[in-house]
């Protein structure tokens, strides 16, 4: 899923402290499993927003709404006959949804509750990591299903490098690195054979070195 | 013994001498008057000088310009080479600057992770990795290409190194990383500062077991401590750095004042203890910020004069 964290509230603030109507924008997908930007988060900003600006005196309107989703045209929908009685919205969807808000809604200010931090996992409640960095050529098959791309300070193919250090990265002792783990999985793989092989350059073209990216499939288009 | 470069080191390591090299860091502004006299201090003991590309990730004058200082003196510089920072284009680039200056040594490094130095809200680039930079040079050299598949003119003539860590973890990749670096081309590798001697041994000799030290010079890192304090950080602080107890319990016991000496004695003994050891081609002297110890170090160990060879 795509892991968001919650923006500090002052900085929000600061973003709507100008308008009169605000709508606190949440949405139901990968926001709120990392408890984001789903509905309990959009109530909980909602009220201290609230109680900020009646503490402040000023007289500020601020109403909560989460959608299914706002990465699709269909949900985002289902606001426009309602978008006109704001001033401003504020999505706590990740940066995609706030994009797609905003392209939608031409004339109207949307700001970010969320800072958009990356692709990855719930390790439990309360902890996620990075897995994904959507390079656009998936290299799992010969890495052991350890990204060394995501995973690796360096992003080193052909790692580990000389600062892995007990199974931890140079870069921070809470990390693991991931060549450690490449290579504990290819030893329980039987596959320690595999790590001899060079990994040649990588084509970047896929990745955000192309310039923006898009998936085509003419087959399901409609 | 062939040599494939115009390169002074692989003549020496061909010949079947002990090399010594050593390294010196350019500085934090642009007045060159450091970079050469670090250069004029080493210039008789070592074989080769190389420059280090922006170490702990601290912004420096760049490795190039100090090497070209350095070859324009008629010393022979080897250009160490970060992915940190550069693209594929950048590298590539580069190592056609340097071959115009005929210089004709390169070693090839990922480069310490820029959270450690002056940048740390800096981006890193690491576009190919640094046994894919080993390939990057051979191909430009022995191909006479681009990685792009171009021709280039006037290819370069790079002898081509690495860094390796026999301390770094997991130890049992170890050697297969050498192989790999091996089969991506390198020809010299300069090792981390040695203190666990031991280990070091071990991993020789897994080296050498495999035939690997038949197809690659490995020149053993040394270190001199200046004092216990350095060895503690080194111990503590640097990444895939190994100082045993037994190294701080020494430096620990000697009077502060003596704590340097102490600490070039070890560094000779070191290098007394490996010079036999099947496998080890040379000395790779890393003085940090100590460059004038590096003539007494050498004559200590028995290493100056150093061989002429024929330019």
């Amino acid at each position: 899923m795509i892991v968001a964290d919650r923006k500090p509230i002052e900085e929000i603030i600061q973003q709507v402290e100008a308008h009169r109507n605000v709508l606190i924008l949440g949405c139901n997908e990968c926001v709120t499993v990392c408890e984001a930007g789903g509905k309990k988060e959009v109530g909980i900003l909602a009220s201290a927003l609230r109680m900020y600006f009646i503490n402040n005196g000023k007289d500020m309107r601020i109403d909560e709404i989460t959608l299914e989703r706002q990465c699709d045209h269909e949900y985002l929908e289902e606001i426009r006959d309602r978008i006109d009685r704001y001033d401003a919205v504020v999505s706590l969807a990740c940066g995609v949804g706030v994009q797609f808000m905003a392209e939608k809604y031409l004339s109207k200010p949307v700001y970010p509750g969320v800072n958009t931090c990356f692709l990855g996992v719930t390790e439990k409640r309360g902890l996620w990591t990075e897995r994904c960095q959507a390079c656009g050529q998936c290299i799992l098959a010969n890495t052991a299903g350890i990204c060394p791309i995501s995973r690796c300070a360096k992003r080193i193919l052909n790692g580990p490098c000389g600062g892995s250090t007990k199974g931890k990265c140079e870069v921070n002792k809470d990390l693991d690195c991931a060549w450690q783990l490449i290579v504990d999985r290819l030893k329980s793989l039987g596959r320690m054979d595999d790590y001899e092989k060079l990994f040649s350059i990588k084509d970047w073209s896929t990745d955000r070195a192309g310039g923006p990216r898009k998936v085509v499939r003419e087959d399901v288009q409609i | 013994m062939t040599t494939q470069t115009p390169s002074k080191l692989e003549k020496i390591l061909a010949a079947g001498h002990l090399a010594v090299t050593s390294e010196v860091g350019p500085p934090r502004g642009s007045n060159p008057k450091h970079i050469e006299e670090k250069g004029r201090l080493i210039k008789d003991y070592v074989d080769a000088i190389n420059i280090t590309d922006n170490q702990t990730s601290v912004t420096r004058m760049c490795s190039l310009a100090a090497c070209i200082r350095l070859k324009l003196m008629g010393m022979e510089p080897v250009l160490q080479m970060v992915t940190r920072d550069r693209n594929r284009i950048a590298l590539q680039s580069d190592i056609l600057g340097a071959a115009s200056f005929d210089i004709h040594n390169i070693l090839c490094l990922s480069g310490d992770h820029q959270s450690f130095g002056d940048c740390p809200t800096g981006q890193n680039v690491h576009d190919i990795d640094s046994i894919q930079l080993i390939q990057t040079v051979r191909h430009m050299r022995d191909d006479g290409k681009f990685l792009g598949g171009a021709d280039i003119d006037r290819p370069p003539r790079m002898f081509v190194g690495a860094a390796e860590n026999p301390f770094a973890d997991p130890f049992e990749i170890r050697v297969p990383r050498l192989a790999k670096k091996i089969a991506a081309g390198v020809e010299f590798i300069q090792t981390q500062c040695i203190f666990n001697l031991d280990k070091f041994e071990l991993w020789v000799k897994l080296a050498r077991e495999r035939g690997l030290t038949e197809k690659v010079h490995i020149l053993a890192g040394v270190t001199p401590l200046k004092s216990v304090g350095m060895a503690r950080y080194m111990k503590n602080r640097v990444p895939g750095m190994d100082v045993p107890d037994d190294v701080i319990k020494r430096m620990a016991g000697t009077p502060k004042e003596k704590q340097p000496e102490e600490g070039l004695t070890i560094c000779v003994e070191t290098i007394e203890r490996l010079k036999s050891l099947a496998g080890v081609h040379g000395f790779h002297v890393m003085a940090i910020e100590w460059e004038e110890k590096v003539s007494e170090i050498v004559k200590r160990a028995g290493l100056y004069p150093r061989p002429a060879v024929e330019s």
